[in-house]
């Protein structure tokens, strides 16, 4: 049996035991990769094998020597494209980064080379991680590992495939409106975008700063926990970091709901969300009942205004984010220009793509002047709005449980000929990250055409605990499944 | 209401975007505009009166540090992505005469 089977702290338990070294490791995933990499096209980039068995090699000796400890040591992990990595191609999956190396580190990828993680490669991404289902990348879309003719989701779709293909233990992606949650319930994983603030954007690319998380992405709820654990720290290097009174995350994976309320927003399951998805989610929160665990449905509101509210000041921060992009200081310069400005302009126009293009547009045109009172600030105002539902839901609940998405994993080529239809399928996970909430999604069924689905827990701010108590309570009563092309 | 925008308007999201857009790019920029818009309208069915903007979830204070270099020279590792370089600089088009 393949050591990917396992998952990560399963593995890095039997590394620390002395039961499997950390070469044997990453020879297992390299194995898988070579099964499935060309079919799933989860990586941008493989790391190339003598930089891997070296630095499993390096692991190995610190390992012995005591200097690494945690339970993650030896364990092969891949980071989503837009997470910096020294002198590791990092292109956001944009023409426009097509040659760019990183000469730092992000801070996550700094915390987990402390803790001995094995970096195999760079995932696939939508461009900038804009879009959800990884079509939009320029490296061509990454498959659902459970069925090739459906997308994973995205933008993280391909960490999210890359953990449930085996083709690494564990994973990082990044969560701007879903893409951490929506991938992992299309590929039948577990994935957790953290409470904004909670762990350090330095290093990420950034795409809306004032939402981007980044989270992990594994096989169960303990190793998302270690994971978010091992990379979640105060950085002085990211002028929104917060300091929190406490980043044990591992103590919340305990099997009790007794007394926990749950609150089911009606507004969550009525029209637009797929019978059987519904089915499923409410069946789940049935098994938490069933712990114990107070249930009740309310009114959330406001959910229609959040997608909207979303595209204004994501878009502008996008818009402002991606001027840094113009062919002077890194990637790609176009090649034949006339002057400074024209240079600029062709480099954009050739480096970004199609939906890049749209919301750089639509940022600049709600930014600009005569605009920004009526869409900006509107936008902003709206947020507050939605922050306050949620504080009042926080006041009468421990967790909100819902769907992840409000379908499985559509065929490739579905969403993009429809934006604002792909924007839709984000209405469950988006409102989240305006609020700046922890939430997590774990696997909860399959539907009648073998795609998995994922229930999702949202908590309040630095309420983590509660929402990884919730799913791994739940984890309890289901195995994981893998898809066939791990069996 | 409908939005509707016009070739100035979307001539002008270009320079601002710094974007320079085919005739073909341009038409489908401005329905894929329009319609974004038209659905973005919708948050004018809210009432926002006396709401402040929320920039920051949470209150948010200034970094600050000593004034002093914490990293080492690392001009060569920064140059080595640069399109093109010379002597130690980014290398851009000539910008005066």
């Amino acid at each position: 049996m393949s050591l990917m089977n396992m998952t990560a702290i399963q593995l890095g338990d039997k590394i620390k035991k002395g039961e499997v070294s950390t070469a044997e490791a990453v020879n297992d995933a390299l194995l898988s990769m070579q099964k499935v990499e060309k079919d799933i096209n989860s990586y941008v980039t493989i790391l190339d094998e003598q930089t891997i068995y070296k630095r499993a090699e390096e692991v190995q000796k610190g390992i012995k020597q005591g200097e690494y400890t945690g339970s993650l040591a030896g364990v092969p992990v891949a980071i989503k494209d837009n997470i910096c990595t020294e002198g590791i191609l990092t292109t956001c999956s944009s023409k426009i980064l097509s040659n760019f190396k990183p000469m730092y580190n992000a801070e996550v990828v700094n915390n987990l080379l402390k803790a001995g993680a094995i970096i195999v490669g760079k995932t696939n991404m939508d461009e900038f991680a804009m879009g959800s289902t990884t079509e939009t990348s320029y490296y061509g879309a990454t498959k659902n590992p459970w069925n090739m003719a459906h997308v994973p989701g995205g933008s993280s779709g391909g960490t999210c495939a890359a953990v449930a293909a085996n083709e690494c233990s564990y994973g990082l992606g990044s969560d701007t409106g879903g893409s951490i949650r929506q991938p992992s319930s299309f590929c039948g994983v577990t994935g957790i975008k953290p409470t904004y603030g909670t762990v350090s954007r330095y290093g990420l690319i950034a795409y809306g700063s004032s939402l981007d998380q980044i989270g992990p992405v594994a096989k169960n709820v303990s190793d998302c926990a270690t994971v978010l654990e091992t990379i979640a720290s105060y950085d002085p290097k990211d002028s929104t970091s917060v300091k929190r009174e406490s980043y044990n995350f591992t103590a919340a994976l305990r099997d009790d709901v007794k007394g926990m309320r749950i609150g089911i927003p009606k507004d969550y399951f009525g029209e637009g969300l797929d019978a059987e998805v519904r089915e499923s989610v409410l069946s789940a929160v049935e098994v938490l009942k069933n712990k114990g665990a107070i249930v009740e449905e309310f009114d959330l509101s406001l959910v229609e205004y959040a997608i909207p509210a979303y595209y204004v000041i994501a878009s502008a921060e996008a818009s402002s984010n991606l001027a840094r992009f113009e062919g002077v200081k890194y990637g790609y310069r176009t090649e034949q220009y006339e002057g400074l400005h024209n240079m600029f302009k062709k480099t954009r126009s050739e480096g970004f793509g199609a939906e890049v293009k749209r919301r750089i547009m639509l940022g600049s045109f709600v930014l600009s002047s005569g605009y920004y009172d009526a869409y900006y600030l509107k936008a902003l105002k709206t947020k507050a709005l939605i922050k306050q539902a949620f504080n009042d839901a926080f006041s009468r609940y421990d967790v909100i449980a819902a769907p992840a998405a409000p379908s499985t994993a559509p065929k490739l080529g579905d969403s993009l000929c429809d934006p604002i239809k792909m924007y839709l399928g984000d209405i469950y996970t988006i409102s989240v990250n305006l609020a700046g909430l922890p939430a997590i999604s774990v696997p909860c069924g399959v539907d009648s055409a073998g795609l998995p689905i994922g229930i999702q827990f949202i908590g309040d701010c630095f309420n983590e605990n509660k929402i990884i108590q919730a799913a791994y309570s739940y984890e309890q009563t289901r195995e994981y499944v893998s898809c066939d092309l791990c069996r | 209401m409908a939005n509707i925008i016009s070739d100035e308007t979307i001539e002008y999201v270009g320079i601002l975007a710094k974007l320079e857009l085919s005739e073909t790019e341009k038409e489908q920029a401005k329905k894929d505009m329009e319609r974004m818009l038209d659905y973005i309208d919708k948050l004018n069915e809210l009432d926002t009166t006396g709401v402040e903007p929320m920039s920051h979830l949470f209150p948010i204070t200034n970094v600050f540090r000593e004034d002093v270099v914490t990293n080492d020279d690392k001009r060569e590792s920064i140059l080595a992505n640069a399109p093109e370089k010379k002597d130690g600089s980014f290398v851009v088009p000539k910008i005066l005469d």
